[in-house]
């Protein structure tokens, strides 16, 4: 039997091993930036809210999170949710944002989207990557591209903190003997209001908060699953003692 | 008039009651506490009763998902969020359900391996066999339709594909889209009738194939891994000298199996419910989007091996028809199996080195097939799936031939 398990490990690795490989990872795309966000972090999941709130919620809806389920995941005290309450009067209501849909269609070319399952769409590092990734481009109209969204319709709302950020070239030969220029990465241009490692915790906080949002049990969920896995632990040394007793007659 | 005829079972008291009434006792006896199933069992055998704790699994956590499920376009996806993180453990009863879901089908791949390794598909077990692909069949509808439900943008495009290929069948096709459909495009009709079948007429079809493919099998009789009849040997009393009742016996030790897959099952519910984006797809936490395609539109892994050989047959005459008729082919010759197997022999066991081969050669081409369909069709894999449908297929074609000519070994009388 244990020849067999094996013989089927074998098998399955092998096509494991093949589709585990990062979907980032294809031709032309800028490998991510790692957030190494925690959910636990509790302290860092408040200054994410409050970011979240003063730099992000006038655009952006997080519309399947309430403020109440919001304010007791975090432990935010009845004052503090009334301060971050921006949206709304009800603390039942989900978190809009504080832009007429249509009004955004215009001022935007699009509606900016909801950010609610944004970490489990694209991941938490994408987030966290793209909040990094701004870079001065006199073609667009907010006068910024981004790194990893070419095209992004999104100014860059965090200028001020972070200072502005040119692109970095690379110049690559064509097989057929011509020469073009590859982004390959941003630099800093002008300082911002903080320091690089400041701006670094701005934007990882936000990140890990809006891992939060995108599925508010995560972490109540990981701390059952211990339990229930020595629960099953704890019935499987039983139930295997039960058929090891009844199966003692059968030769 | 004499005194009602006493039932089979001789029972006294409320049991009794029932037994003159209903057979309960009989029916008891016979499909448990004495139907005598080979001792040998190894493996292999624990995953047909997990596929039946699998399917309760999927009707229960079902019905609780209906309650607060809304199968409209314009809430389904909102829903599915709300029962996520407003509903009491609906969060869990939805992992349970979408884990459920592909463990219903590793769970299945394996109680079908191990038929080919120990030719459970034999005479006298065709008919048992049939009611197994059957309920293949509409365990794969069953997923395809569940996959829409939730209203994500790769449940609308990945129906939009599967939707489409029907289009490609000459003369009937675009009506039978559209009649599929019940609009032109992938839409709330649609949704809505996925759901009717989703949770009414394809359970039903599953749950009484489940009865009869059970039925069938306590009628013939459980087959082992020597592959040989236990009931060619009985004692006395008519009970088989290598069988043992199936209760407590084999309930002990199925329990004792459920234990180790729950063990898994939690594992994957409560530390990687998306499973790497192989359970629950990153593309689909992002609602239906009609104007908007995913940047790659893959099936979930348990379609792709089929996926693959469609991808995999080019078009020919004008039409991609050919790839759809392999991929039904691929399916439907499964029902052959019974026939196309000619070896003297049941179990791999007692099969020469051709069938190994050949049965390790299929497996490593189905999973090939798989990974296959998860990538996009670009690099290595076109060539690799084009391959490895050739495999595919060639296992069951050849395999009159094959198990014909393979050498065997001698079978022992008695199971070992």
């Amino acid at each position: 039997m244990l020849k067999r398990v094996l013989l089927i490990a074998i098998a399955v690795l092998p096509a494991l091993a093949l589709t585990a490989l990062p979907a980032a990872a294809q031709e032309g795309e800028i490998a991510l930036l790692h957030a190494g966000t925690d959910i636990r972090d509790v302290q860092s999941l408040q200054r994410g809210a409050r970011n979240f709130m003063n730099y992000c919620s006038g655009c952006h809806s997080l519309t399947y999170l309430r403020y109440n389920r919001m304010a007791a995941d975090l432990h935010l005290p009845d004052k503090e949710l009334a301060g971050l309450m921006l949206t709304s009067d009800n603390a039942f209501d989900g978190i809009n944002s504080s832009m007429p849909p249509a009004d955004a269609a215009q001022w935007f070319g699009k509606q900016p989207p909801d950010l609610s399952l944004t970490a489990r769409n694209r991941g938490v590092d994408y987030i966290y990557s793209f909040l990094k990734g701004f870079y001065v481009d006199s073609t667009r109209i907010w006068g910024v591209n981004n790194l990893y969204l070419p095209s992004a319709a999104m100014p860059d709302v965090l200028a001020d903190r972070q200072g502005l950020q040119k692109p970095v070239f690379r110049n690559e030969s064509d097989p057929n003997g011509g020469a073009h220029m590859v982004l390959v990465g941003v630099e800093p241009m002008s300082a911002g209001a903080l320091s690089p490692q400041e701006y670094d915790v701005l934007v990882r906080d936000i990140a890990n908060f809006l891992d939060y949002a995108s599925e508010p049990v995560k972490a109540k969920r990981e701390s059952l699953g211990v339990f229930v896995m020595l629960y099953l632990l704890v019935g499987f040394v039983l139930t295997y003692l039960l058929k090891k007793e009844y199966w003692k007659d059968v030769h | 008039m004499a005194a009602a005829p006493e039932s089979g079972a001789g029972t006294k008291g409320l049991i009794g009651w029932i037994d003159r009434r209903f057979p309960l006792t009989v029916l008891w006896r016979t499909q448990v506490a004495e139907y005598y199933a080979p001792k040998n069992f190894n493996f292999w055998y624990y995953f047909g009763s997990l596929a039946m704790l699998v399917l309760v699994n999927q009707l229960v956590t079902g019905i609780f998902l209906t309650m607060n499920y809304k199968p409209s376009s314009a809430e389904a996806f909102a829903s599915v969020e709300y029962i996520m993180r407003d509903v009491n453990w609906g969060w869990l009863i939805r992992y349970l359900h979408s884990t459920g879901a592909s463990a219903f089908f590793i769970v299945v791949y394996l109680h079908m391996f191990r038929s080919l390794l120990y030719g459970s598909h034999r005479k006298p077990r065709e008919l048992l066999w049939i009611f197994g692909c059957l309920l293949f069949l509409g365990l794969m509808a069953e997923g395809f339709l569940g996959y829409v439900l939730p209203w994500g943008n790769m449940s609308y495009w990945g129906a939009q594909v599967i939707v489409s290929l029907f289009g490609s069948l000459p003369v009937i096709g675009g009506g039978l889209v559209d009649w599929i459909r019940g609009d032109y495009v992938i839409a709330d009709a649609t949704l809505n009738r996925f759901f009717a079948l989703h949770v009414a007429a394809v359970p039903l079809a599953l749950v009484f194939l489940m009865i009869a493919h059970l039925m069938a099998l306590h009628e013939v009789g459980s087959n082992n891994p020597d592959g040989i009849e236990i009931k060619n040997h009985k004692d006395p009393q008519g009970i088989p000298l290598d069988g043992i009742p199936f209760h407590p016996y084999y309930t002990v030790k199925d329990l004792m199996g459920v234990m180790f897959f729950l063990l898994l099952f939690c594992a994957v519910i409560f530390f990687a419910p998306a499973f790497g984006g192989l359970f629950l797809e990153a593309p689909n936490f992002e609602p239906a989007n009609p104007l908007q395609t995913p940047p790659h539109i893959a099936p979930v892994w348990y379609f792709t091996p089929f996926y693959a050989m469609l991808r995999a047959v080019p078009s020919f005459a004008g039409t991609q028809v050919w790839g759809v008729l392999v991929m039904g082919a691929s399916v439907m010759i499964l029902f052959f199996v019974p026939w196309l197997d000619r070896s003297p022999v049941a179990s791999i066991r007692y099969r020469g080195p051709i069938y190994k081969f050949m049965l390790g050669m299929f497996v490593l081409a189905f999973i090939t097939l798989g990974v296959c369909g998860l990538r996009p069709p670009s690099g290595i894999y076109p060539l690799l799936a084009k391959i490895c449908t050739v495999l595919y297929f060639a296992f069951f074609l050849l395999m009159p031939w094959y198990t014909r000519f393979d050498r065997v070994k001698p079978v022992p009388e008695r199971v070992t």
